[in-house]
């Protein structure tokens, strides 16, 4: 998808004053931190569980070559194949290669972030396969011809009487109001499509080395439908999603489903091993995984390294107040919230996307919930040094920064303006205590009063205290 | 904890831009409450801002330079507190990370880190204060502020001082642990987001109806008063020292002036 993060004030703006964009994310996200809280409430090993997980990232990220080269020998060894992908134009056109090699004309799909990451809707349908999504919040993202706005839950800026009015207006159906309604309408409106489907595409949430299996976690079971009906499984999934073990992808199942939606498991954990063996009754006859880099294996070697500990579970961004307040489109991109802040700008570039590292208070909150334990903040004030050393900043910004610290690198000086513009400014402010208007402050003053200062500064007064004595 | 009785702990005041320049007050209410604990205090001249603002603009170079000129203005006192949690914390947390390929400034960071801390989980933490001689009878609701919060751990802290004043009454809002939207340069880089965020914490304040709102930064006290003050509110806002130090009553609030 074309990034238009460089918009993301504009974009931001426009969201918060959208009431029903507003009230659907003021909907969800009670719900998702609620649940998420509760969960691991009942789970005392929560803490332990964290700990262990980031060892066993950290240990994978430290032998990603040696794991990622077992995966593939292991897809292989179970009848499937393993195409690998430097860009997104290179997943893309092996998806494309696959579909052609099968003259394939539909193609059903679970959800994938990395599909989006790589444009692969639009793509496919350029060589006129047609594509449907069936995951219930992407299959209406898709009939609303619009990306998604969370990395779990894609339609979550939609209220139900949208979708009430989108499935009546694309389905030609009678208009429904209840939730287990419009569900089964979508349900029979997807059936057809599972069936005559020629080829299945997943993501996947984890790879694993040992016995070659790709992992998805869902609620719905679309995926299983998606990936056995059709006479070929793709798989499209990134090349940081691979974990030693069995046992180590237990670990993080733990945590996946308490930290995205506050369950303890998903309805469906789905494993997937090669293609049909000549036991299985049914199953696809061609397996491949599709592994995306597109510059993840830089980020290994550079000050983004933690971030490839990320499981996608979206709780960053349910717990952000950013995030909460414009949701997830105002970003421009296929990944929002903190997450996506750190990603886009390696993704995209930082040209495009500075916006999105700096619209952070730094509140922690990220940080706090991830179960991975990436520094968030951190990493995001890391893209902030690159925007600062490559020049990136608006003029303003940058002029005011050199000036301010060029006065507070000199203590003197400092305390001898500072003591005189607080005097003036106390002054004019005295009556009120407060300013309505501050020129270049306009940004504060347009929707606060600026507090005006008490008169002296604290040094001087001290200064002249201490000299009483 | 320390022993003061035998020589009294020599505390650097890290006054913080803001208290220097916005409210002295709140300045003289930590000094007093450092001096009834027992401490001797100083106040050096070299000090000017703590650096954040350049660190969390990404310019390393100025950091570091900010970094050095307060580490040696303070390089004479056992500890060195700061009525911020923010400004604390970036002392505390970030100095170091600024110093990895510098051994010897990486060195004087560390133990300047440890030597720092933010006023209330000093005056609790490190001097065990358990009692203050202080009345106040006001209902208040009191806001986590981020950095005091997640890189401090300061939180029960001052509701256990505040426990202790004559009179007072904490009326908790719902969340208080959600950012008020300040965030340094963010309320002036993304205004609208700020205020939404802002407004968004006023309402909850509000609706703890309490009648007096404290935190532990003047960011975000600045920040939350500029918003209350705006829609009229009757809520009056002072930092959390200001009370504790029995120095709030007779002060006008923040943002409010003489004639109120």
């Amino acid at each position: 998808m074309k990034s238009t993060s460089h918009a993301f004030k504009q974009q931001a703006t426009i969201a918060l004053h959208d009431e029903r964009l507003q009230r659907a994310l003021g909907k969800a996200k009670g719900g998702f931190i609620n649940k998420r809280q509760a969960a691991i409430d009942a789970l005392p090993v929560f803490g332990d569980l964290r700990k262990r997980a980031k060892e066993i990232k950290n240990h994978t990220l430290e032998h990603l070559d040696f794991y990622l080269e077992r995966f593939e020998q292991q897809v292989e060894k179970n009848g499937g194949q393993v195409h690998w992908a430097e860009k997104p134009e290179d997943a893309r056109q092996a998806i494309i290669d696959i579909c052609r090699s099968v003259d394939a004309k539909k193609v059903t799909k679970g959800k994938s972030m990395v599909s989006e990451e790589i444009a692969l809707n639009q793509a496919l349908e350029e060589v006129d396969v047609e594509v449907v999504e069936t995951d219930l919040g992407e299959y209406i993202i898709q009939l609303a011809k619009e990306p998604p706005s969370h990395i779990i839950a894609p339609a979550v800026h939609k209220t139900r009487e949208e979708i009430s009015d989108l499935f009546h207006d694309k389905h030609g159906t009678p208009r429904l109001e209840e939730v287990p309604e419009l569900v089964n309408e979508a349900r029979q409106m997807l059936r057809e499509q599972f069936i005559s489907a020629d080829v299945g595409i997943t993501g996947a949430n984890f790879l694993i080395a040992e016995t070659g299996s790709t992992i998805i976690v869902t609620n719905e079971g679309n995926g299983d439908l998606t990936a056995s009906l059709p006479k070929v499984h793709i798989v499209i999934t990134s090349i940081e999603k691979i974990v030693p073990t069995l046992e180590d992808v237990t670990t993080l199942i733990r945590l996946l489903g308490r930290s995205a939606t506050g369950q303890e498991i998903t309805s469906y954990t789905s494993f997937f091993t090669g293609k049909k063996r000549d036991t299985d009754i049914d199953g696809p006859e061609q397996f491949h995984v599709v592994l995306l880099d597109n510059g993840r294996s830089e980020m290994l070697g550079n000050e983004f390294r933690e971030m490839l500990r990320c499981i996608r579970c979206g709780a960053c961004m349910n717990h952000c107040p950013v995030y909460g307040s414009v949701g997830g489109h105002a970003y421009g991109w296929v990944y929002p919230g903190p997450m996506g802040s750190v990603l886009t700008p390696l993704m995209t570039s930082l040209e495009e996307s500075s916006h999105l590292p700096n619209a952070s208070t730094f509140c922690g909150r990220c940080a706090e919930v991830c179960p991975m334990s990436i520094p968030l903040p951190d990493l995001l004030r890391q893209h902030r040094i690159r925007e600062y050393d490559q020049g990136l900043q608006a003029p303003r910004a940058k002029w005011a920064l050199k000036l301010w610290a060029f006065i507070a690198k000199r203590p003197r000086l400092y305390h001898f303006i500072v003591s005189k513009k607080i005097r003036v400014l106390s002054w004019l402010g005295k009556k009120s205590g407060r300013f309505s208007y501050m020129p270049f402050a306009t940004g504060w003053t347009k929707s606060r009063d600026l507090p005006a200062p008490q008169g002296e500064t604290f040094l001087s007064a001290w200064k002249k205290q201490q000299g009483d004595v | 904890m320390i022993n003061k009785s035998k020589n009294p702990p020599y505390v650097g005041l890290f006054i913080t831009c803001l208290v220097d320049s916005f409210r002295p007050n709140i300045g003289f209410a930590t000094v007093k409450l450092l001096e009834q604990a027992g401490c001797k205090l100083g106040v050096p001249e070299q000090q000017t801002c703590c650096g954040q603002p350049a660190f969390n603009s990404g310019d390393l170079e100025d950091s570091r330079a900010l970094a050095r000129q307060t580490i040696d203005a303070f390089a004479e006192f056992d500890y060195v507190v700061a009525p911020s949690g923010s400004c604390a914390s970036m002392m505390k947390k970030h100095y170091v990370e600024l110093f990895e390929e510098d051994t010897k400034w990486k060195q004087k960071a560390e133990q300047f880190s440890a030597k720092c801390f933010e006023l209330v989980s000093f005056l609790t933490d490190v001097l065990g204060v358990e009692d203050l001689a202080a009345d106040f009878n006001h209902s208040v609701t009191y806001h986590d502020s981020c950095s005091g919060l997640r890189e401090l751990g300061v939180q029960e802290q001052p509701r256990q001082l505040l426990s202790k004043i004559q009179g007072l009454t904490l009326k908790e809002m719902k969340e208080p642990y959600v950012c008020c939207g300040f965030g340094g340069t963010f309320c002036v880089k993304f205004p609208d987001i700020s205020t939404r965020m802002v407004s968004d914490k006023v309402e909850n304040i509000q609706q703890s109806q309490a009648e007096i709102l404290l935190a532990g930064d003047l960011g975000c006290l600045m920040n939350m008063a500029g918003r209350l003050k705006r829609l009229d509110s009757p809520v009056k806002v002072y930092h959390v020292a200001e009370v504790l130090a029995g120095m709030a009553e007779n002060t006008p609030a923040i943002g409010e002036g003489e004639k109120e």
